[in-house]
């Protein structure tokens, strides 16, 4: 599992530079506007500061010619740029109906007791896990499946937590 | 195959014949399993051969909507000299199914040929592969292939040695269940919020990048190297009941049933038999109560409706519900409806790009009268308040996710009244005694 540091309040290093900016310029020519490469410059944003800053908006704006107000528009559109500084494990619990009906909510209530996080999207006081409820993972066979970090852990129970929580302690 | 449970005697895989097969992932393995034999068939035709082989197949989009898929690519007009686009829609988010994680995860070099197929039969140099930010296995898996298929020579500007270009493009979502509307992915992939756009102008005429683009789904993609291998006519013979629904298709099962999965019959299949049979039927001790086939976005179905039912396009329709995308949630008889559907609406309510009035307010509206149902503080017309706000949210918006959040709960409502009517215990609601008191 992939582990980023989530510095809050140290100034903003640029983002697109070196072989990021090399990554992001070889992407242009694959669609016909610049503007297309929003969604994919803002995952570089998050997965080398772990969310999107107004900082980041900033500098996504202006690499891809666009306002930081228009960015902003699209950030926070999509569920899963993070706009406030997470955990070092984002753990994401389905809860939608067909895992609802598999225990889901059993198992969002064992990781908030044994991560120590007060409430959904809370982060723990050890800084190292927040846990949120998410919509449809689109794994419904695998009930419940929990997403942390990049990593889909499957069939997760109430009872399997406390040994996945400990994994990642 | 059921992946993950061994095959049975009664499925016809086509599409899922390698799941779970580690081998299968890879372009070697993929070759020697018959891959790409399909699109090097396909470059020896010419664009309208493989689009009529398409449309004699009857093949119609595994998506949901069900649309002859031939007919859908006989829209893009040949030679017209805009730049076409190809999008595959693998933003598979409707709650219940989870077949296109499969096939990317196991047969990913499948969905670069059905692409690749896709892309030349419609006029187009670019597919986009459009798969959600939260499938990052088979985001992996996918960008390997098209990797590898790149190194092969298979894509590029020269796409097998043929001299015509073919280009695929993987782009990644993050995080919106309305970016798999076909019109609101357009507008993901040129950069934008995910809002649905009004249709005219359909997508043939000006989609993506304001270009003539074809939307297809990755299990619709993945049948077309079958059919331009074995021909239209072994297509057409995988039928069982209505000669308008042909093929295998995938379903994938989920929620209180013995051997969840993803299963692959041809169309016409007895659900009865699947849920029974094939899929294992309830878990001990315990019977089934009701199911949804398709996707939470369709008609609940009461278990005489289900049994009864033959699984194609127009079985489901005749029997109360629709095939949608093949994604079966099943209920038993531990399962509160009420609550259920209560959170059914609530996932509406989360994912409603909020353009649309009668979806922004419906599905919020309904969210919130549905859980005081839930929790005992619903009153005697909150039923009928229920059926009004339905009627204002179907047919009456940009895209069907507010129909959608109607239909489970007035097909819930309609088939199991008397678990509404069991929690409401209060007693009708008048304004002003209320205001008196």
């Amino acid at each position: 599992m992939t582990a980023v540091t989530h510095e809050h309040d140290a100034p903003y290093q640029p983002v697109f530079v070196g072989e990021r900016r090399k990554e992001l310029d070889a992407l242009f020519p694959l669609y016909p506007t610049k503007m297309a490469c929003i969604l994919p410059a803002l995952w570089m944003v998050q997965e080398d500061r772990g969310w999107v800053s107004d900082e980041g908006i900033a500098e996504v704006a202006l690499v891809l010619e666009l306002t930081p107000a228009y960015v902003k528009g699209v950030v926070t559109f999509y569920t899963m740029y993070n706009q406030h500084p997470v955990g070092k494990y984002l753990m994401q619990v389905c809860t939608t109906t067909p895992c609802n009906i598999c225990g889901a909510e059993d198992v969002v209530r064992a990781l908030l007791e044994r991560t120590g996080c007060s409430d959904l999207g809370v982060t723990s006081p050890d800084g190292l896990f927040t846990v949120i409820e998410v919509e449809c993972l689109g794994a419904c066979g695998f009930a419940t499946p929990v997403m942390i970090n990049e990593e889909v852990v499957e069939s997760v129970t109430a009872a399997r937590v406390p040994e996945i929580v400990a994994g990642l302690k | 195959m059921g992946y993950p449970h061994p095959s049975h005697a009664g499925e016809t895989p086509v599409l899922s014949q390698y799941f779970g097969d580690r081998e299968a992932i890879t372009l070697d393995g993929w070759r020697k399993r018959g891959g790409y034999n399909g699109l090097q068939k396909a470059l020896s035709m010419s664009p309208s051969e493989i689009v009529d082989v398409v449309k004699a197949s009857g093949l119609r989009g595994r998506g949901g909507a069900g649309f002859p898929t031939g007919i859908k690519w006989s829209f893009m007009k040949p030679g017209d000299g805009k730049p076409h686009y190809l999008c595959c829609n693998a933003d598979e988010s409707e709650p219940g199914t989870f077949k296109d994680r499969e096939i990317m995860r196991w047969t990913p070099h499948a969905l670069v040929e059905g692409c690749a197929i896709g892309a030349y039969a419609i006029g187009a140099e670019t597919a986009y592969i459009y798969i959600r930010g939260e499938f990052t296995e088979p985001l992996a898996r996918m960008r390997a292939a098209v990797r590898e298929a790149y190194d092969a020579g298979i894509l590029g500007k020269n796409a097998m040695g043929t001299g015509k270009r073919i280009d695929i493009v993987i782009h990644k979502g993050a995080g919106a269940y309305i970016c798999g509307e076909e019109t609101a992915m357009m507008n993901s992939i040129e950069g934008r919020r995910g809002n649905p756009r009004i249709k005219p102008p359909f997508p043939a005429v000006s989609g993506v990048f304001a270009q003539p683009t074809t939307i297809n789904n990755v299990e619709t993609l993945v049948a077309v190297p079958h059919i331009i291998v074995r021909g239209a006519e072994w297509y057409k013979g995988l039928s069982l009941s209505s000669p308008k629904s042909t093929g295998s298709k995938l379903f994938s099962v989920c929620g209180n049933i013995a051997k969840p999965g993803n299963y692959e019959v041809t169309l016409g299949f007895s659900f009865k038999d699947f849920l029974y049979d094939l899929c294992g039927g309830p878990l001990p001790g315990r019977k089934f109560k009701a199911i949804i086939p398709g996707g939470i976005s369709v008609p609940i179905q009461t278990m005489e409706e289900a049994e009864a039912t033959k699984m194609d396009y127009e079985g489901f329709v005749e029997q109360g519900s629709m095939l949608g995308s093949g994604g079966v949630i099943v209920f038993d008889d531990q399962q509160n409806m009420v609550k259920q559907i209560a959170r059914a609406a609530r996932f509406f309510a989360h994912e409603s790009c909020a353009q649309c009035t009668q979806c922004r307010e419906g599905t919020a509206w309904t969210t919130k009268i549905m859980e005081r149902i839930r929790d005992g503080e619903g009153t005697a017309e909150d039923l009928d308040t229920l059926f009004s706000i339905a009627d204002n949210m179907t047919g009456k918006t940009i895209c069907v996710l507010s129909d959608s959040c109607a239909v489970p709960v007035v097909s819930g409502i309609n088939k199991f009244r008397s678990e509404f009517e069991a929690l409401i215990k209060k007693p009708t609601f008048h304004p002003v005694t209320a205001a008196v008191a």
